[in-house]
């Protein structure tokens, strides 16, 4: 049989039709179509129970209640919590991405040591329980050999047990080196100490106030509890309460506002006294709260007549009457302080007379006022039982000589540590701890910090994120994050009630970590003595319930604890003399004729918690785009320098140099640029690492010696076209 | 003669040879057979082969008896497949649901041993492969149907309830899915209501109850989204 052409073409169109009739094409159609719809590839969340499920945020100071939405065991969003006293329902942007860290690459999954060279990224696993013999064997050591004060501890910016528990460990060890990385709380210590001579905290009835007078306060940038200031801000608009932002830079809160005053940089004390002045001189004034007012009051008029304010300040001499006259006849006048989040101290000068100016209104713990309120004070621990070695370190001098300077005004004087590390003095640091702080990014001159840190032979790290100061360590102890553990979140925040919020298990450990309470606890019993007799509790649960006693129970059900019943400490001001010193940007005017000013935005977070990919996201394109951050800079002083939109420049200051952009902007002075903070991260993942540049590899701190806390504003810099 | 002629007399030669064959019905048979040949060849390819190479078999975890379980319960299906308090469907329960019971083992069978034994002990929820899961392109409520239409759940899993053992679960090479989604009749066509569980059996069933919903104003039927998020 031989098979031709003919019976091929046959044999084929028979094929043809027989398949035509056949499923085959059809199927086969159905089948392609259903999958090209879904990719195998397609991530699809898996389907189960949707449960919420109520706990804190403690992603910044702003203490906001939370709810976390659930299919079966995973988090699936996390939305603010109905009713809650500071957020009802709002939540930020942080807040809402804040899954990203949880299930994020950037967590350490695991407790590890170096096996390479520092920052070189060499990692070996290890388990607990080797991790707490390598730490409390070194602790050991260095205690033994009668050095325990050369061990030093940094702590983020929170309050509440834990960071008592690692001040505790240092205490029973025998290392009166405890420091915090700065924050608003730490900001407002002097204004308490230095102003109202007492210890505690601030708060302002913002909600009630019907004038507000900002000097520089992110209002809508991330000041104080963020969610509470956006609900403010509303409430504000709807009541037609005038709001003016005193700033440098056309912000976010000041583009927002009722009224932008533009001012010279540095120069916000000076306009506070003038407002003072012309208030005292039009007897707008309503208190007796200023204590040796008479001879204050005489100098003040003297040394600032609305002329020379305005000379300094650049705020024309109308616009101050103005303002004294807003804020002396409105009924309940609130003046805020704290620049842009509110993180950084400020001089003693400036707070003084933001203070004084509040107090001439009448203000002081009264209804839409500032109040000077006790610190939230229930941890109530029996104080510990140190013996010889630890009396002996504990009588050693503090590292950065917090609390023996004449002033006295702040409990730690981080800024120094690098100075003191590199100028060797007054000791060498033989350890460093760091829970929840990045140190190496976030203070200032971090490149001096970084050289600081890379001379202590022995640093641990309890981050739960691969930061820059992770990747400095030798031995990493990760903690859980905050959705996976227990913590008490005591608010300040601003907030004039006391409000402790608590933090709970919304999923469980994603990873092998360990609750940090639960660490310090387990070194202090393996390092034993009077150390393990400090620690009684069995463990970090345990050591919660009994702390917070009473205020357990209603935790436990409601999420947080409210006193609306405050105790206030002070009501009399007793403002700084007027010859306070100036503190002014470091660097010479000829070598560097411009002024680099940071500020702050809500979309980039800028302390221990970087920023989501989600947060990144919403950055402008004239803040980061690709790698490069910009400056912003006045067009009439780009022309003067030769440099367009988009330029790349050589940006210069007396403490390093970086490659940037060039963003024209007309909100902002001729003369000063301003770079924003938070980025410039080297570690955690490919959405936040090097993108743009980090603002403390630029500036330094500025020590007001008044205070002897950091009250840098600025930099003196340059810009050369590249 | 050139050669253009000899070319010309091969062409017409050629053709007194085609008009030849033609008349050779032995030739016209064998058309014939190949066709039969092919379409034949291809009908079982597409009929019997095709099924085959599209589905492969995976076998559940271990047995599982929905008639004993249907013997003990009050509620039938709902005792264990049940809505949840926002309405959700509960699907193929999970092993805290089993342990109230299955704590420890019931009976001597051996998928109750491995069950007890692999699972509940060792806390790891079972892995069922579930016959009845739509694409994720298709959002299906229970609620509206079981709850809002009060139907029953044979009309579409047909008579489950009753099986003794878990047949093996068949799914569809290129898409993963199950194959009762298409139903187990290559053709598509359903004797029962439980057949197949596309989109046409959707509607049929709609039109057929007069469900006349108009979420499209465009079309004035139910819109796209309502079941495909």
């Amino acid at each position: 049989m031989k098979v031709d052409r003919r019976s091929f073409l046959s044999f084929v169109i028979g094929g043809a039709a027989g398949t035509a009739l056949s499923p085959l094409p059809w199927k086969l159609m159905d089948d392609s179509s259903i999958w090209s719809q879904m990719w195998p590839w397609t991530p699809v969340p898996p389907d189960g129970e949707v449960i919420y499920e109520d706990t804190t945020c403690s992603l910044c100071p702003g203490g906001c209640g939370i709810s976390v939405r659930k299919v079966d065991n995973r988090a699936i969003k996390i939305e603010g919590k109905k009713g809650h006293p500071i957020n009802d329902g709002g939540i930020c942007l942080l807040g809402l991405s804040g899954l990203q860290l949880l299930y994020g690459p950037t967590r350490i999954k695991s407790p590890m040591k170096r096996m390479g060279e520092r920052g070189e990224g060499k990692w070996q696993k290890i388990s607990w329980k080797e991790a707490a013999t390598i730490l409390s064997e070194k602790l050991g050591e260095i205690r033994n050999k009668g050095e325990a004060h050369t061990v030093a501890a940094i702590s983020g910016a929170g309050g509440g047990t834990v960071p008592a528990l690692l001040q505790r460990l240092l205490t029973a060890y025998g290392s009166p080196n405890f420091m915090r990385m700065p924050s608003q709380s730490s900001a407002e210590e002097p204004v308490l100490k230095g102003v109202f001579d007492e210890e505690g905290r601030l708060g302002y009835d913002l909600e009630n106030a019907d004038y507000i007078l900002s000097f520089g306060s992110g209002i809508l940038d991330g000041w104080g509890s963020p969610v509470r200031m956006f609900r403010a801000n509303s409430q504000w608009k709807d009541n037609k309460v005038p709001v003016i932002q005193i700033e440098t830079r056309l912000s976010n809160s000041a583009a927002q506002s009722s009224r932008w005053v533009a001012i010279n940089p540095g120069t916000e004390a000076d306009l506070a006294l003038g407002i003072a002045a012309v208030m005292i001189s039009k007897k707008m004034v309503r208190s007796g709260n200023i204590s040796g007012f008479r001879g204050w009051k005489r100098e003040l008029l003297a040394g600032y007549p609305a002329e020379k304010v305005s000379e300094t300040t650049g705020v024309p001499v109308d616009v101050i009457v103005e303002l004294a006259k807003g804020f002396g006849s409105a009924k309940r006048p609130l003046a805020l302080y704290g620049r842009g989040k509110g993180v950084t101290a400020g001089s003693l000068r400036e707070i003084s007379a933001i203070t004084a100016l509040n107090a001439l209104s009448g203000n002081i713990n009264e209804e839409g006022g500032l109040w000077a309120v006790s610190q939230a004070d229930y941890i109530r621990w029996p104080k510990v039982d140190t013996d010889k070695i630890a009396s002996a370190g504990l009588s050693q001098p503090r590292y950065d000589g917090a609390g023996e300077d004449s002033s006295g005004l702040a409990q730690s004087l981080i800024h120094r540590i690098a100075g003191n590390i590199n100028g060797e003095e007054p000791y060498q640091l033989q350890a460093l701890l760091v829970a929840g702080a990045n140190p190496c990014h976030d203070l200032p001159d971090s490149q001096g910090v970084n050289a600081a840190l890379s001379k202590i032979p022995f640093i641990v790290s309890f981050s739960s994120f691969n930061d820059e100061t992770a990747a400095m360590a030798d031995l990493l102890m990760p903690d859980h994050v905050y959705l996976e553990k227990y913590e008490d979140v005591p608010v300040c925040a601003g907030l004039v009630k006391q409000v402790v919020g608590l933090s709970k298990p919304v999923v469980s450990p994603q990873f092998n970590t360990h609750h940090l309470g639960e660490t310090l606890i387990t070194t202090a019993k393996m390092m034993g003595d009077t150390i393990a007799g400090a620690f009684p509790w069995e463990d970090y649960e345990t050591c919660l319930k009994e702390t917070l006693g009473n205020k357990w129970d209603s935790l436990m059900e409601t999420g947080v604890w409210e006193d609306s019943d405050v105790n206030t400490v002070a009501k009399k001001v007793k403002p700084a003399p007027l010859d306070t010193k100036i503190v002014t940007a470091e660097g010479d005017v000829n070598s560097f004729p411009l002024l680099l000013v940071p500020y702050d935005t809500i979309r980039i977070s800028s302390s221990y918690i970087g920023s989501t990919p989600f947060m990144v996201k919403t950055v402008a394109d004239t803040i980061i785009k690709g790698k490069d951050g910009f400056v912003e800079i006045n067009p009439q002083t780009a022309e003067a320098n030769g440099l367009k939109e988009g330029t790349i420049a050589t940006l210069t200051t007396p403490r390093g140099g970086a490659r940037v952009r060039i963003h024209l902007v007309h909100g902002i002075q001729p003369g000063v640029i301003a770079m924003v903070r938070g980025l410039g991260h080297t570690a955690y993942d490919g959405y936040l690492a090097d993108k743009g540049v980090n603002i403390n590899d630029l500036i330094g701190p500025v020590e007001d010696p008044s205070s002897g806390l950091d009250a840098a504003w600025g930099i003196r810099a340059k810009l050369d076209k590249a | 003669m050139g050669t253009l002629d000899e070319k010309a007399k091969d062409v017409m030669d050629d053709g007194v040879a085609h008009t030849g064959r033609d008349k050779d019905t032995g030739a016209g048979g064998l058309i014939i057979l190949f066709f039969i040949i092919g379409f034949a060849g291809s009908m079982v390819l597409g009929w019997v082969v095709f099924p085959k190479l599209l589905y492969s078999q995976k076998q559940q975890p271990f047995n599982f008896n929905h008639a004993l379980h249907m013997e003990e319960v009050d509620n039938g299906c709902e005792s264990c497949h049940s809505f949840r308090e926002d309405g959700s469907f509960t699907g193929i329960p999970k092993l805290a649901q089993c342990t109230d019971c299955h704590e420890e083992t019931m009976g001597e069978s051996e998928d109750e041993a491995i069950f007890v034994e692999q699972y509940v002990w060792k806390e790891r929820e079972v892995p069922w492969l579930s016959y009845s899961r739509q694409p994720d392109c298709v959002f299906f409520s229970h609620a509206a149907h079981v709850i809002g239409a009060e139907m029953d759940c044979i009309t579409c899993h047909g008579h489950h309830g009753e099986t003794e053992t878990t047949r093996p679960y068949e799914y569809n090479r290129i898409t993963s899915y199950s194959r009762d989604i298409w139903g187990h009749n290559i053709s598509g066509i359903a004797k029962n209501t439980w057949d197949t569980m596309k989109m046409d059996d959707c509607a049929q069933c709609h039109k057929k109850a007069g469900v006349n919903r108009t979420s499209s104003v465009q079309t004035e039927r139910d819109a796209c989204f309502v079941c495909h998020k």
